[in-house]
């Protein structure tokens, strides 16, 4: 080892050591809190499109979602394409869904006027309420009455986004029912049939698409669109844990259900806004974190400038003894790399310890998601390794630039 | 061959325009084993002098020879070098380093010319015994009174065995009877063959001296050796 950087050990050691307690905590604070800044802030960012995404898997399309061809009106071979699907013995569930367009309309038989309307637009889904309950969890996001049962007859599940109390949103050629509540008559119009059904329950999750739509039992929705072929029009699959999605959906397309319908997994079938706002929010949260990462700097080095002005005689009687100044530095580059680590390692067990868990305990409520902290070991890392060597550039230069001061003048403390 | 050699040395320090001579072109040599006092009244120029010739500043003209070395065209890397290899200090105000234990002080020099830390501590240790504070190693200089920091420092200067020691007013701040013993110190470092070059304005202390050089108006004007 060279000399001079036992040398700068040394002094570092001592002057680390011996240094006022609470500037050491208080530098050392700093840096935690540069550390999280740098880390947390572009973590929740992406958290936040990651809970858009977690979100859609877990009310929508499970770990793998078949879907009707382009052109078609269902999934051809329905019933076959379950069957293979089952066949499968990483599934672990899967939920068959009926989707239909249709209408809404609420208070018709109060109403006094044509023009007094109260209508609304919706996806009509059909559901098997164990077999979705089983893949979606669907049952949990009742916000209002009860889910349903396999034989309930005229009953539905309406998403809150078609009601006015939940989105009380006017926009042209959007409209949503006023004053509906459970246990309402509505009536469901699908082409020139109509039928009235019963609110027993109201749906809402973070999946837009899903609080939108109308839950009707399977059989039922059947009768209504006359579907008598059994072909549905999407098919949710939950795949046992562990088991690699992508490895499912080449399986499932090398056994010919590709023919009929579109295997996608849950990354595959992210609406592609959502995959540019990730990118959009991990760029934005490394600008924040590149300005966090500017302010460490400058408080370091402001933090080091004033330790190496205030020990300017000394630096001064080091070299008048024949210390060189690249120990000198040296010196200060080892108390910049200890703040720097201390401070990040107490970030780390902060973050891994503490944030992180926590936020995925008790996630941030977004309108479109439950936000997340993603903070991946590797990238986290990096960010240490980047803290560090701006830190060490930071202490190096105060330093440095005290250091080459006259020796004379810095030990009578001229200018 | 002379330790020192100084010729025709000038400093003068600017401040704006203003142009302020110190030492008016000095002529000087330094035998070894000699002990120098530097005397003069307040602003003669005696410590600026002894800053040229010690290498912690540099004159503005003339030719300083240490050892028969031209230390004009020394980088300021050789001059620190030459600093730690060649010569001691003492300065008046003791300048030890707040962090650092007495021993860890006088070690640091050591340390820094390749000694490993338990051998420049185990010298150091000995060094301060020497200056009868081997019951103080372990102290911080804030835990020392004046008259033993100066003695570190003392210990400091001579551990690394330097050819000249260079003491800065070293008794300035100290009561008689520290500064009686530091002077004690002094005469006995000296008999031991060590040349010293002492600022001093303590007529009582520049007796202890084997040569009295008196400085006036940045120039000598006396230079009287003891017979």
């Amino acid at each position: 080892m060279p000399n001079f950087v036992r040398i700068g050990f040394f002094l570092a050691l001592r002057q680390i050591r011996r240094a006022s307690k609470w500037t050491t905590i208080l530098i050392i604070f700093v840096m935690t809190l540069t550390f999280l800044n740098l880390v947390v802030v572009s973590g929740i960012l992406v958290g936040l499109i990651q809970g858009a995404i977690d979100a859609n898997k877990v009310y929508y399309t499970s770990d793998i979602i078949i879907s009707k061809l382009d052109k078609k009106d269902y999934i051809e071979q329905s019933p076959k394409v379950i069957s293979t699907v089952r066949s499968f013995p990483e599934v672990a569930g899967i939920s068959p869904r009926y989707i239909e367009g249709g209408r809404l309309e609420a208070g018709y038989k109060a109403r006094v006027k044509d023009t007094d309307t109260n209508e609304a637009a919706a996806s009509l889904t059909g559901i098997d309420p164990i077999a979705e309950d089983n893949v979606t969890n669907l049952s949990k996001f009742i916000i209002e009455g009860e889910y349903l049962k396999p034989g309930d007859y005229d009953q539905v599940l309406v998403g809150a986004y078609l009601l006015k109390q939940y989105f009380p949103v006017e926009s042209p050629g959007f409209s949503t029912l006023a004053d509906v509540k459970i246990g309402d008559k509505i009536r469901v119009t699908v082409g020139d049939l109509n039928r009235e059904v019963t609110v027993k329950g109201i749906v809402k999750t973070k999946v837009d698409e899903i609080s939108m739509r109308v839950f009707f039992n399977d059989w039922q929705l059947r009768q209504l669109i006359k579907r008598d072929d059994f072909n549905v029009d999407e098919i949710s699959i939950r795949l046992k844990p562990g088991v690699d999605p992508v490895f499912v959906r080449d399986g499932l397309i090398r056994s010919g259900i590709g023919e009929y319908a579109r295997v996608q997994t849950f990354e595959d079938a992210q609406p592609k806004f959502i995959k540019d706002m990730k990118t959009t929010f991990a760029l934005l949260g490394n600008m924040i974190s590149s300005i966090g990462l500017v302010v460490a700097s400058i408080t370091i080095f402001i933090v080091i400038f004033i330790n190496a002005i205030t020990r300017r005689k000394f630096i001064g009687i080091m070299k008048g003894i024949g210390i060189s100044g690249k120990a000198i530095e040296t010196s200060y580059i080892f108390q910049s790399t200890f703040y720097a680590i201390i401070g990040s390692a107490i970030g780390l067990a902060v973050l891994y310890g503490f944030l992180q868990p926590y936020i995925t305990a008790h996630p941030i409520n977004f309108p479109f998601s439950d936000g997340i902290l993603v903070a991946p070991l590797d990238e986290t890392l990096a960010r240490i390794l980047l803290l560090v060597v701006t830190t060490i550039i930071a202490g190096y230069i105060p330093a440095r630039m005290i250091v080459r001061k006259n020796t004379l003048d810095s030990i009578l403390g001229r200018n | 061959m002379s330790l020192i050699r100084v010729k025709s040395l000038i400093k003068t320090f600017t401040d704006g325009e203003k142009e302020t001579r110190v030492l008016k072109g000095i002529d000087f040599k330094v035998e070894q084993g000699e002990f120098i006092a530097i005397m003069g009244r307040s602003g003669a120029g005696k410590s600026t002098f002894m800053y040229q010739i010690s290498l912690l500043d540099e004159p503005t003209e003339g030719e300083i020879w240490l050892f028969d070395a031209d230390t004009h065209n020394m980088s300021v890397d050789e001059t620190t070098d030459f600093r730690l290899n060649e010569l001691g200090y003492v300065f008046q105000d003791y300048a030890l380093l707040p962090d650092l234990t007495a021993e860890e002080n006088v070690a640091l020099p050591l340390m820094m010319k390749g000694d490993s830390k338990r051998g420049a501590l185990a010298e150091a240790r000995v060094a301060l015994m020497r200056v009868g504070l081997g019951h103080r190693t372990e102290n911080l200089p804030s835990q020392l009174s004046g008259g033993e920091q100066q003695r570190v420092s003392i210990a400091r200067a001579l551990a690394h065995k330097p050819r000249i020691l260079f003491a800065d007013e070293p008794t300035a701040n100290l009561d008689n009877e520290s500064s009686r013993s530091i002077m004690e110190l002094f005469k006995e470092v000296h008999r031991g063959g060590q040349t010293i070059i002492m600022v001093t304005h303590e007529e009582e202390y520049s007796k202890l001296a084997d040569r009295i050089v008196k400085l006036d108006d940045g120039r000598i004007i006396s230079d009287e050796k003891d017979k």
